[in-house]
């Protein structure tokens, strides 16, 4: 019964959020391009190196946060407004009297899947987002898509990618754990669980902020 | 048997709960009736463990609910079952998936063996083809019907109704009453059942708990309660009952 909403859980948070991902992980690597490449106009900087710094910053910084910042609000009040329906309706009430543990039979599913799948998400994120990157240079003529991965090769250090999965994992703890609360918590009605929604998305996204500049703080 | 000794439930300064004593019998259907805000659903809430009380003891079979380790109340749990006023099923899950939940969770039946309680369960609350239905697609008496289908879906010895004709047709009301009362007495199981219908309680209580102001106000037979000289309970009966 548990791997089975577990299984449910992560294709509700890792497939059902693909498109989401991919569409943002596409532009942003795109504009990202564009702009180093206005700002490193110079004939003395190579090409391959607006490709290095695309490849870096998509892996360090803009495909965990901007990612894991979507997720919070796509996930995160998807889970706070389905916990907190479920509370409110007295479904959480009615695993309590059949003698289920009611926040680890909701809750604990989605923590799970969530830290499994949004790091894959992220993964797909980074690809995509030189993927993005190498279009929008070749179609605005900046630099060619060999030039583009020969900076982002020249560039690549394996701890990059440990510390953007190290990244994901916290977010998606922090993101499934502190919807899974606050729908917890919820009491009342509609405007209740819309509220509890809502904080949800604003305490992950604030936190996933902080744990952005202490993680960076740590582990750079 | 369920028996409640001076069970008081207070919040902050509030008193909800002032003292009840009561107990209530297997295969008979217990009604607990009072005005809205008298404690009816705060003393259902305490006796099914939602609530802790502030003092006083509930013990089922002899076993002192709110006293026990964390493993012997799961045991008790399994032994309730609860039919909910907005019915509390599982949106995500068809009729079938909401009966089938507790006997997924508690017993080692095969999918065959499952899907025969369900169907069993489902018979008796006289509700048949509706396995692949998700709520949202039944009615409402259709729903309770499935929420003590779910009730009674493991074997179980208690079973508590919070309200069970609220938002029903007469009707319909009268099918979940006469349900209620052949599986209290063909399973032979303790039911509680927390009402304001006072048809209800003409109808099917055989032990009724008249509750006022969160006191026991009176206790006794259906066939008392209108020779009762007691004027809150008359006040009550006088202001619900369609004489």
């Amino acid at each position: 019964m548990y791997w089975e909403r577990i299984m449910i859980e992560m294709k509700n948070i890792g497939v059902g959020s693909l498109g989401i991902v991919a569409i943002i992980a596409i532009f942003q690597g795109a504009v990202t391009t564009l702009q180093i490449a206005y700002q490193l106009i110079s004939p003395l900087v190579a090409n391959p190196v607006i490709g290095s710094i695309v490849s870096d910053s998509s892996m360090l910084e803009l495909a965990p946060t901007i990612t894991c910042l979507v997720l919070a609000g796509k996930v995160g009040s998807h889970i706070a407004s389905e916990i907190g329906t479920m509370k409110v309706s007295e479904q959480i009430d009615a695993l309590e009297i059949m003698g289920i543990n009611a926040p680890a039979f909701v809750a604990l599913p989605k923590i799970i899947a969530g830290v499994v799948m949004v790091p894959c998400l992220v993964i797909i994120s980074i690809f995509l987002s030189n993927i993005g990157g190498i279009i929008a240079g070749a179609a605005s003529g900046v630099l060619t898509p060999d030039e583009f991965i020969q900076g982002a090769r020249e560039s690549f250090l394996p701890f990059n990618l440990a510390f953007s999965l190290i990244k994901a994992f916290v977010y998606a703890y922090i993101i499934t754990s502190v919807s899974s609360f606050h729908g917890y918590i919820t009491e009342g009605g509609a405007l209740e669980v819309g509220s509890s929604s809502t904080k949800a998305v604003v305490y992950s996204a604030v936190l996933i902020l902080f744990s952005d500049y202490l993680l960076t703080q740590l582990l750079l | 048997m369920i028996e409640l000794i001076d069970v008081h439930k207070s919040f902050g300064d509030v008193d909800v709960l002032k003292g009840i004593s009561t107990s209530f019998l297997p295969g008979k259907t217990n009604l607990i009736i009072g005005a809205s805000g008298g404690g009816k659903s705060v003393l259902m809430k305490c006796m099914v463990g939602l609530l802790t009380p502030t003092s006083g003891q509930i013990t089922y079979d002899g076993r002192n609910f709110h006293e026990l380790d964390p493993k012997s109340i799961r045991e008790v749990r399994r032994e309730i079952g609860m039919l909910f006023q907005g019915n509390a099923l599982f949106d995500s899950y068809t009729v079938e998936q909401n009966i089938e939940f507790p006997l997924r969770m508690f017993t080692d039946m095969t999918a065959a063996e499952r899907l025969d309680r369900v169907n069993f369960c489902l018979e008796q609350v006289h509700l048949e083809g509706v396995n692949s239905k998700y709520p949202a697609e039944i009615s409402g008496g259709m729903k309770k019907r499935v929420g003590i289908a779910r009730a009674i879906a493991l074997d179980i010895k208690y079973l508590f109704c919070d309200e069970p004709n609220s938002g029903l047709d007469p009707v319909t009301s009268r099918v979940i009453d006469e349900l209620l009362q052949e599986i209290t007495t063909d399973f032979n199981i303790t039911t509680v059942i927390n009402t304001h219908d006072m048809k209800t309680v003409f109808d099917i209580g055989d032990q009724i708990l008249f509750i006022y102001e969160g006191n026991k106000w009176w206790e006794g037979k259906k066939e008392d309660v209108r020779h009762i000289d007691n004027p809150e309970l008359k006040a009550f009966i006088n202001a619900s009952y369609f004489q």
